[in-house]
C-alpha cells in the first residue's frame, strides 16, 4: 500500500515483494466465508447524464479525515455532479481558517457555484461575501441550518441537529427509558453537543454527557464501560455515529450493563446490528441526500432558476428514524456506502 | 523493581557484564535514597498517588471489574509505550507510531478482505509491512542523521495520508469492511483480543501481553548485550561506536521494535472492533511518548527503564477512566487529565531531585 509514495516505493520494494511471496504461499489459504467475494460489488444511484453544458462546482467542507460519514455526502455529490455533467472539485478541512481559504480557492476557480458546511459560520462570512460580490452562487448544507440565511446563502439541506436530538430525546420516552448517557466523540463541535442538548430538552428522564477519545477506539470502549459501570442506573446509550455505537455494543456487555443502544446516523455495519437487535435504532440525516441536493440544486438554478425550499426554508434531509422495522430497506444502500 | 541505568558507565563496562555499577558515589548512600533515585520510583509513587485518590474520590473503583477496565485501557497504550520508551532510550522518537497501529489493522483488513483469504495471511502481510515502516524510519535517519522528529513527522503524514487514500481507493468506503465472518478470524480473536476470568470478573489478554513484555524488555535491557548497545547508543553515539557497538542495527531494530508494537497493537483493535476506520490514531503517538517520558525516560536518550513507562501508562489509564468513575463534568476532562498528568510529572522529578542532592 506504499507504492503512492514515490520516494519510499525503492526502500519499500523488498517489503512488498517479501508481502507478496507470503500471499503467493499462502495463496491456499483462501476464506470460503465472508470476504469480497461474498459481497458483490455494486454502483451507484445513476439516473443518466444531462445535456447541459459543463459546469464546475466547488463542494468544500468541515470533514476531518477518515470519517465514514462525510464520506457518504462526497458520494451523493459525485452521483449528482455525474449525472447533471458538472465538474465537482472537492476539498475539506475541520478548521475553519483553512476552510475559509479553500472557499477563496473557489472563488479564485471562478466555479459556477459553491457549496459549503456552516461548522463555524463566523470565520466564513467574509469569504462567502466575497463569493456573493464575485457573483457565484453558494448554498449551504449538513451544517449551519440556524445561520445560512444571515450569511445570505441561498439554500440550505441539512438536519437540525437540535431537532434531531428532540426527536430522538421523544423516541427515549416512548421506549420507556429513564437515564440516557449521550456519548460526544469530538469535544467542543457544535453539531454534536445541539444533538445532545435537543435529547435533554425531550427527554423526560435524566441525560448525561460523556467525552471520549474518537480517535482511539480502545479508549472509547473503555470510557464508556467505566460510565456504565460508575452508574448501573444508565438503560440507553446516545451515540453520535455509527462507530462508536457499535462499539459501545461492546462496553454494555463489558459493564455487564442492560443498556439499549440508539445512535445518530448510519453504516452498513450498523445496519447490521439493528437487524440483529443489539443497536435499537438511529437517527439518520441521509448525509447521501445533503451531498446530492446541494450539487444538483446549483445545477437547477444555473438552468432553470430554480430555489429548492423557496429561498426562504431550509430543506431538511432528517431526521429519519431507521429501526428494525424498516431497516431491511435501508441495508442494501447502507451496503454500498451511501446510506 | 530495579530497571535503570545510565549510558556512560554501560559504554565503559564490557558488554553482557552486569547491571549494577560499582560506582563509589552511590554505594555511600542509604538504600531508601538510592532507591529514591531510580525514575521508575518516582512514577511509581506518582501512580500510586493517583491510585489512592481516585479510590477516594471515586467508589466504583473499588471494585474489581472497573480495575480490570482501567488496566485494559493502560494496556493499550502501554504495550506501544514499551517499544517507544527503549526506542527513546536509545536516543530517538517516533512521531508516526499512532497511525502506524492503524495502518497495520488497514493492511491485515483490507488485504485478507479484497483478495477473501484467511485473515491469518493479513495479519502476516500486516506484520512485514509495520516492521518496514519501522525499518524505514530506522534506516533514514542513520543514513541521514536528521533529527528522528523530522524523519517520522514526515512518515506520520505519509501515513496519515496513505490510510486514508489507500482505504477509499481499495473499499471505496473510508472504513475497512466487517471481516468478522472470515476463515481464521476466530482463532486471531483469541490470541489478540480474547478475555478470561478471575472469579467474576472478566480481564482482556492484552493486559496479561502488556506486563508479559514488560517482564522481557526489562530482561533485554539489563541482562542482555542488546540491552547495553541501547543505553550506548542513546549516551553518546560516536563513543558507543568507537567501543564496538553496532549503532546503525542497534537505531534500525529499535524502530522496527515499534513497527512491531504497532503491529501487535494495530491487529488487538481489528479483532476486537472487525472494522477500522481509517481516520483513528492521529494523537495516539503523544500519549505513548508522555507514558515512556512519565515513566523516567528522558526525551535526551541513555537513561530509563522499561518498567517505568508500565506505570506511566497505568497512570493514563487511571486518570481518563477514572474522571468517569468519579463522575465529574465531563467539560473538565482533558484539563482533569492535564491537571493530574503534570502533577505525576512534578511528584516525579521532585522526588528524583530530593533523593540526588544529597
Amino acid at each position: 500500500m506504499e507504492s503512492s509514495s514515490p520516494s519510499r516505493s525503492r526502500s519499500i520494494a523488498p517489503v512488498v515483494a517479501m508481502a507478496a511471496a507470503v500471499a503467493l504461499t499462502l495463496a491456499g489459504c483462501s476464506s470460503s466465508s465472508g470476504g469480497k467475494k461474498s459481497d458483490e460489488s455494486a454502483d451507484g444511484a445513476s439516473a443518466g447524464k444531462a445535456s447541459t453544458p459543463r459546469m464546475k462546482v466547488a463542494l468544500v467542507t468541515h470533514q476531518s479525515p477518515g470519517d465514514t460519514f462525510w464520506d457518504i455526502v462526497r458520494k451523493g455529490a459525485e452521483a449528482a455532479a455525474a449525472k447533471d455533467n458538472v465538474e465537482l472539485v472537492y476539498s475539506a478541512d475541520p478548521n475553519a481558517g483553512t476552510q475559509a481559504n479553500l472557499i477563496q480557492n473557489a472563488i479564485d476557480q471562478k466555479v459556477d457555484g459553491i457549496a459549503v458546511t456552516l461548522a463555524k459560520p463566523d470565520a466564513l462570512k467574509d469569504v462567502i461575501a466575497k463569493a456573493k460580490t464575485a457573483k457565484i452562487p453558494v448554498v449551504g448544507l449538513n451544517s449551519g441550518v440556524s445561520e445560512w440565511k444571515n450569511l445570505g446563502l441561498m439554500e440550505f439541506f441539512g438536519q437540525d441537529e437540535t431537532v434531531a436530538g428532540e426527536a430522538l430525546g421523544n423516541r427515549l420516552n416512548t421506549e420507556g427509558a429513564k437515564k440516557a448517557v449521550c456519548v460526544i466523540q469530538e469535544q467542543g463541535n457544535i453539531g454534536l453537543t445541539q444533538r445532545c442538548d435537543g435529547v435533554k430538552k425531550t427527554f423526560k428522564g435524566t441525560t448525561e454527557v460523556l467525552n471520549v477519545n474518537g480517535t482511539d477506539m480502545p479508549s472509547v470502549k473503555s470510557t464508556i464501560t467505566a460510565k456504565l459501570s460508575q452508574d448501573k442506573a444508565i438503560d440507553y446509550v446516545v451515540t453520535l455515529g455509527a462507530p462508536f455505537a457499535l462499539t459501545s455494543v461492546q462496553s454494555v456487555a463489558d459493564a455487564g450493563s442492560k443498556a439499549k443502544i440508539a445512535t445518530f446516523d448510519l453504516n452498513k455495519d450498523l445496519t447490521g446490528a439493528i437487524s440483529k437487535g443489539t443497536i435499537q435504532f438511529a437517527v439518520d440525516q441521509q448525509p447521501y441526500l445533503q451531498g446530492y441536493l446541494a450539487i444538483d440544486s446549483l445545477w437547477l438554478y444555473k438552468n432553470n432558476g430554480n430555489y429548492m425550499g423557496g429561498g426562504e426554508q431550509p430543506v431538511l434531509t432528517g431526521p429519519a428514524f431507521v429501526d428494525k422495522s424498516n431497516v431491511d430497506a435501508v441495508a442494501a444502500y447502507a451496503a454500498k456506502g451511501t446510506r | 523493581m530495579s530497571g535503570t541505568q545510565h549510558a556512560e558507565p554501560a559504554v565503559g563496562t564490557p558488554p553482557a557484564s552486569g547491571p549494577e555499577q560499582a560506582d563509589g558515589r552511590t554505594a555511600r548512600r542509604p538504600l531508601a535514597l538510592r532507591l529514591l533515585a531510580r525514575p521508575e520510583v518516582g512514577v511509581f509513587l506518582g501512580a500510586v498517588a493517583v491510585y489512592v485518590f481516585f479510590l477516594v474520590a471515586a467508589p466504583p473503583v473499588r471494585e474489581g471489574a472497573a480495575m480490570a477496565n482501567i488496566l485494559y485501557q493502560s494496556s493499550t497504550i502501554g504495550i506501544m509505550a514499551l517499544p517507544v520508551a527503549l526506542l527513546m532510550i536509545g536516543g530517538e522518537f517516533d512521531l508516526s507510531s499512532g497511525v502506524a497501529v492503524i495502518t497495520s489493522a488497514l493492511t491485515a483488513s483490507m488485504l485478507s478482505y479484497q483478495l477473501t483469504m484467511n485473515v491469518w495471511v493479513g495479519v502476516v502481510v500486516a506484520l512485514a509491512v509495520s516492521l518496514g515502516i519501522g525499518f524505514l524510519n530506522g534506516w533514514m535517519v542513520v543514513r541521514t542523521g536528521l533529527p528522528s522528529f523530522l524523519i517520522t513527522l514526515g512518515t506520520f503524514l505519509i501515513l496519515q495520508g496513505v490510510n486514508l487514500a489507500v482505504t477509499k481507493l481499495v473499499t471505496t468506503n473510508v472504513a475497512t469492511d466487517d471481516i468478522s465472518d472470515m476463515d481464521g478470524f476466530g482463532q486471531a480473536r483469541k490470541v489478540f483480543a480474547s478475555s478470561f476470568h478471575i472469579g467474576d470478573v472478566q480481564v482482556k489478554i492484552t493486559i496479561v501481553y502488556w506486563l508479559v513484555f514488560a517482564a522481557l524488555a526489562t530482561w533485554v535491557l539489563l541482562r542482555t548485550r542488546y540491552g547495553n548497545w541501547i543505553f550506548a547508543v542513546g549516551g553518546n553515539k560516536e563513543s558507543a561506536r568507537a567501543v564496538g557497538v553496532p549503532v546503525t542495527f542497534t537505531k534500525i531494530s529499535l524502530f522496527m521494535l515499534v513497527g512491531l508494537g504497532a503491529w501487535f497493537v494495530g491487529m488487538h483493535q481489528l479483532f476486537t472492533f472487525n472494522t477500522v476506520q481509517s481516520g483513528e490514531g492521529v494523537g495516539q503517538e503523544l500519549i505513548y511518548i508522555s507514558a515512556a517520558v512519565i515513566g523516567g525516560c528522558l526525551l535526551t536518550g541513555g537513561a530509563g527503564s522499561a518498567i517505568g513507562p508500565v506505570f506511566g501508562a497505568f497512570m493514563f489509564g487511571m486518570v481518563q477512566q477514572g474522571i468517569v468513575y468519579a463522575n465529574w463534568n465531563p467539560d473538565w476532562f482533558k484539563a482533569f487529565l492535564g491537571v493530574m498528568l503534570l502533577g505525576a510529572v512534578l511528584i516525579n522529578l521532585w522526588v528524583s531531585r530530593a533523593a540526588t542532592r544529597r
